[in-house]
């Protein structure tokens, strides 16, 4: 078999590194994270469970206690912003996990030794956990319908893009996390830290006016609330409701009594998904 | 500058040190390989073998010296350098979750290897190692040997001018271990591909045109397998006597050799071995009951050089292995 085919093996050639060569480095490493999103149907439906039982669990058993408050807006209504949030969220927090495991099975090697930018490698994993985290919440966001929430072009247009925006700073923090940790479980561990809490104070599953003021400072400083509140209005501008419950249910985050623009907001959110992508490359450039 | 008539040595190391903290892991080593060249790197675990090809592949930054490989310097030249070199590592590296075509386009992006050559490339190297009819299987149900070839053709894939292969035939049954020397001799005569190898195996070693010894950072030996054993000098004697220690007193008293028992017979070195068993027969006065004599092996050469046999060396490797498979077992991938 062997001196046959050798015959005619044709020796290819490496080029020299380009921007075209380091594009296509990242393509490869975002692709190779959605075959594995793709064969892994287990995890698809895992990731969903928790943002399901919010939305109708905890969304319909409260809904009973809620409604008087409510201006006859539903509570799985009023939550499904914080929902899509919540489920791109708890993606794209656990996304990096696989640079550790990359990094524990052997892998990262071979992408360590290639003739790529450690930034392709970075940029690529990146985007592939956020890609991979956005798409979860497209999941979500076609039971709109089950919620009363319509399915209108320019909320669906503008949600995709907030989604696509969470996912990808979502991702970038954790992919500066597992940039230096070395071990599958101490990335699970320094994750676990940070997803709960984050996800309570974010104001994913109440309005963030008129909450107790050590309850607001926390809110204010947690980032992922600047990703709920631009949800919330992108779905809430488009719903059918009251004047009184849109203030309740949507009343924009306030700094010291001043209302802060969504624009601002989707701006902090951008402004740091780009720093941390920029410390992670820094600390994985310096790595090994 | 003028521009050099032939080309490059494959490697060529100068002064190479690598100090870790206090510990120096590598001496001021120097050497050269020529082209198409298989070299052996041989040495006891621990000896900066692992530290060596790390520095020569750019994944480890060395202290003092230098090193070029294809002509490029592995310090200021990291991505020429990494353009022409294919690795094998005794640790899989592969992406279990993914076919083993997947494996191999994914190293081609990597690689940035022209597309329109990848799929007759990709499918050559493939057959070559036997596995293009498993090519859309999960890399994960594959056998160790299986993966091992895998590793081969795609660190082939892209061509490199040097193959570093740290143990590649470690744990692999002698069929497979002789198929994928065959991939390595053919290649060598296909492109002139430099191989750079470690191995423990001794049979493998012999396959080399050079080998190198490493023993606590330095290169104690490097030459040809032939002129290596021939620097041992002395034959190796085993002698199966009617009374061991007496034989052993015997050898000590007439013939001033230092003989030990071993394996149920009495072992012993001497110069031009097939001329002294006539001697041993007339002079020993204790009954012998077989002689064997055998010319220095390269394992001689390695206990003469780092004095461990290479099977004690490789021992301990075999044991990192299994420590590797216990903990690839425990997780899922």
């Amino acid at each position: 078999m062997t001196s046959t085919t050798l015959d005619r093996i044709p020796a290819v050639r490496v080029p020299e590194r380009s921007w075209r060569s380091d594009a296509r480095a990242v393509k490869i490493v975002w692709h190779r994270d959605l075959i594995h999103f793709a064969n892994d149907p287990k995890r698809i439906i895992t990731w969903l469970m928790q943002p399901l039982l919010f939305l109708f669990v905890l969304g319909s058993g409260l809904g009973s206690l809620s409604a008087g408050a409510t201006d006859g807006v539903e509570l799985t209504t009023f939550i499904f912003p914080g929902v899509l949030a919540i489920s791109v969220f708890f993606t794209a927090m656990f996304s990096a996990v696989s640079l550790v495991m990359d990094r524990e099975f052997g892998f990262l090697r071979e992408m360590m030794v290639a003739p790529v930018r450690r930034s392709s490698i970075v940029l690529g994993k990146v985007l592939g956990g956020g890609t991979v985290a956005a798409s979860q919440g497209v999941i979500v966001l076609a039971l709109a319908g089950l919620v009363g929430v319509p399915y209108d072009p320019l909320l669906i247009a503008s949600v995709l893009g907030l989604l696509l925006l969470t996912a990808f700073t979502v991702t970038a923090f954790g992919v500066m996390v597992a940039v230096s940790i070395k071990q599958i479980q101490t990335f699970t561990s320094v994750m676990q830290m940070f997803v709960m809490p984050m996800m309570f104070i974010s104001g994913a599953l109440f309005p963030v006016a008129g909450l107790p003021t050590w309850l607001e400072v926390l809110n204010r400083l947690n980032p992922l609330t600047y990703a709920v509140d631009p949800l919330r209005h992108a779905v809430f501008s488009r719903l059918d409701i009251s004047g009184s419950a849109r203030a309740t249910l949507d009343p924009g985050v306030t700094w010291f009594g001043w209302h802060v623009p969504v624009g601002l907001e989707i701006g902090i959110v951008a402004v740091l998904g780009a720093a941390m992508l920029v410390l992670a490359v820094r600390t994985f450039s310096r790595a090994e | 500058m003028t521009a050099a008539p032939t080309p490059p040595p494959a490697i060529e190391v100068d002064h190479l040190s690598k100090t870790y903290g206090a510990a120096r892991a590598v001496k001021e080593v120097s050497f050269t390989v020529p082209r198409g060249e298989v070299f052996g790197f041989l040495g006891p675990n621990g000896a900066g073998k692992s530290t060596t090809i790390n520095m020569l592949c750019t994944m480890v930054e060395p202290t003092s010296g230098a090193a070029r490989v294809s002509g490029f310097d592995v310090r200021t030249q990291r991505d020429a350098v990494r353009r022409h070199i294919g690795l094998v590592f005794q640790e899989s590296t592969l992406d279990g979750q993914l076919t083993a075509e997947q494996n191999l386009r994914l190293h081609a992006e990597l690689y940035g290897v022209e597309r329109s050559t990848v799929a007759g490339r990709m499918r050559q190297m493939l057959e070559m190692v036997d596995l293009w009819d498993r090519r859309a299987q999960k890399v994960i149900t594959y056998s160790g040997g299986m993966k091992r070839r895998l590793e081969i053709a795609r660190g082939l894939l892209h061509s490199p001018r040097v193959l570093f292969l740290d143990e590649p035939t470690i744990g692999l049954d002698p069929a497979t271990r002789n198929s994928i020397w065959s991939y390595i001799r053919a290649l060598r005569e296909q492109e002139g591909t430099t191989i750079f190898m470690t191995t423990h195996y001794m049979d493998e070693a012999e396959f080399c045109d050079r080998i190198a010894i490493m023993d606590r950072g330095e290169i104690v030996v490097l030459d040809t397998p032939e002129a290596l054993k021939a620097g041992v000098g002395t034959d190796r004697v085993m002698l199966g006597t009617t009374d061991d220690p007496a034989a052993i007193r015997a050898l000590a008293d007439r013939f001033g050799i230092e003989a030990h028992a071993a394996d149920g017979a009495v072992a012993f070195r001497v110069e031009g071995g097939e001329a002294f068993v006539p001697r041993l027969f007339a002079e020993l006065g204790v009954g012998i009951t077989s002689v064997a004599v055998s010319r220095p092996s390269l394992d001689d050469v390695f206990l003469r050089h780092t004095g461990s046999t290479m099977r004690d060396a490789e021992a301990s490797g075999a044991e990192r292995d299994q420590a590797t498979v216990r903990m690839l077992a425990g997780a899922r991938r």
